[in-house]
């Protein structure tokens, strides 16, 4: 996967560009499945965390392209999918989405501030549980409550984590 | 040829990888209803993270070693402190324990169920790892397919019920845990024997599901494995009812899990697809008697 991008866009050469270390996305993509199966083994309620998502948002924020975006957000969906007993497309549809979505406001929204990224956590946390459960309505004919107070936590959980983790992804920018 | 603005091609991009995604959910669910497994993406992507797993489920384990052995030394005294009173603690704990019947009454019923079933072979196997989405509630298994862990194969703890072996792998094993929404369990009451199914909600307590309004249920009552699903042996303690409502047209009651199921670290697999013929036990029971009498003075020889 190229882990370089420029962007060209006429209208917006303000925005700020983000190069990635070699390796950088398919290693922090590879230690978020990872993690994501064995914390909750070691740490109760660990599966309130939801890493890859974080990780597509994270990386789709930093692309500002939404085609690389939405493919990375494919690739960790249908990987997360195949670690688990979900249906192949499930997460993958899901987090397309995010990873498009991410990577489109990318460069409309601050993006840096932990308030702003706290926030951005939050609500693809909802939009990405809302597909989860509208797929599984529409598709696999699985009656789910659209919101109970666990995903309410998850959604926050996930932010504050959010929040230190986008503090780590970022020293694995280039220096620019 | 179709030309497509630049600035749309990003959306076909995104509307192309939705549609095939979709046609690949279809595919995955006419498959499952059909009685086949979508296997083959699962086994390569499963065979290519466990190693890395397993290397991290082995990291922490070190860590924890680590950390139990040398650096938490330094409060070695005030736990010894803390031991001794434990211990003394512990001894009236252990006075009273005795003369609890219904302790030794479940220890018996755990014991006589190996006694019982000797001819069934379990494995001890490692959790290394959980469900990568937090839709499931799974495990995985260091040991699969190699070890002999077959799909449909009970998983259990000396504590009680953990679920059943879904898929297995080269060298692990996808476990669904009592408390995912999708699982169950044939079971009853220990007490008034009404026998029911048990299933997750995908909560940390289970569900009893038909238990009439008349039937008498109650709290603290033990909820037992009925033998009937054909893949737990009678009498496995499944869990407790902690919450009995009535409900249209059954009760609504509420299960804590006999075993810890958000802190498992080492199960056992039951490693047979042969579901354990009922009418043996009792036979076995009676045989075992018999058993130890003859095994006594052969234990004398020299």
């Amino acid at each position: 996967m190229n882990d370089t991008f420029d962007i060209r866009s006429g209208a917006e050469t303000h925005i700020e560009v983000h190069k990635f270390r070699a390796g950088a996305i398919v290693a922090a993509t590879l230690a978020a499945l990872v993690l994501q199966k064995l914390l909750p083994v070691y740490v109760p309620k660990a599966d309130l965390l939801d890493l890859p998502l974080l990780i597509t948002m994270y990386f789709g924020l930093s692309r500002r392209n939404p085609s690389t975006g939405l493919l990375l957000g494919t690739v960790i969906g249908l990987l997360q999918d195949s670690l688990s007993k979900s249906p192949l497309g499930l997460n993958g549809i899901a987090k397309t989405l995010v990873g498009y979505i991410a990577s489109s406001i990318g460069g409309r929204l601050d993006t840096e501030h932990p308030a702003s990224r706290f926030a951005l956590a939050v609500v693809f946390c909802g939009l990405h549980q809302g597909v989860i459960v509208l797929i599984k309505r529409l598709l696999l004919a699985q009656p789910e409550a659209w919101f109970t107070a666990r995903l309410g936590l998850a959604a926050v959980v996930n932010g504050v984590v959010a929040v230190g983790l986008f503090i780590l992804l970022d020293h694995l920018r280039k220096p620019s | 040829m179709i030309a497509i603005p630049s600035r749309h091609r990003s959306l076909v991009l995104f509307a192309i990888v939705v549609v095939a995604q979709v046609l690949l959910l279809a595919v995955h669910i006419r498959r499952d209803v059909q009685g086949g497994q979508d296997r083959l993406i699962r086994v390569w992507i499963v065979g290519a993270v466990s190693p890395f797993e397993r290397a991290g489920s082995w990291g922490v384990q070190k860590l924890r070693g680590t950390w139990n052995h040398y650096f938490a030394l330094r409060q070695a005294a005030r736990e010894n402190e803390d031991l001794r009173r434990e211990r003394d603690a512990l001894k009236l704990t252990a006075n009273r324990l005795q003369g609890k019947a219904a302790e030794a009454e479940r220890l018996a019923a755990l014991l006589n169920f190996r006694d019982a079933h000797k001819e069934v072979p379990m494995l001890a196997a490692r959790v290394v790892g959980a469900s990568a989405d937090n839709a499931n509630q799974t495990i995985f298994l260091d040991r699969g397919e190699r070890d002999g862990v077959r799909r449909n194969m009970g998983v259990i703890t000396p504590d009680g019920v953990v679920g059943k072996v879904i898929d297995s792998y080269r060298d692990t094993a996808q476990v669904l845990l009592l408390t995912d929404r999708e699982s169950g369990v044939g079971a009853m009451l220990a007490d008034s024997r009404i026998q029911s199914p048990v299933g997750g909600v995908g909560e940390p307590l289970l569900v009893m599901k038909y238990v009439a309004n008349d039937d008498t249920v109650n709290s603290g009552e033990r909820v037992v494995t009925s033998g009937m699903d054909r893949i737990f042996p009678k009498d496995l303690p499944v869990g407790t009812v902690v919450e009995i409502k009535p409900g249209n047209p059954f009760k609504q009651i509420r299960i804590r899990p006999a075993a810890n199921l958000e802190r498992l670290e080492e199960v056992i697999v039951l490693l047979t697809l042969q579901p354990i013929d009922l009418k043996k036990e009792p036979e076995a029971k009676a045989a075992a008697p018999a058993k130890s009498e003859r095994a006594e003075p052969a234990a004398e020889k020299p």
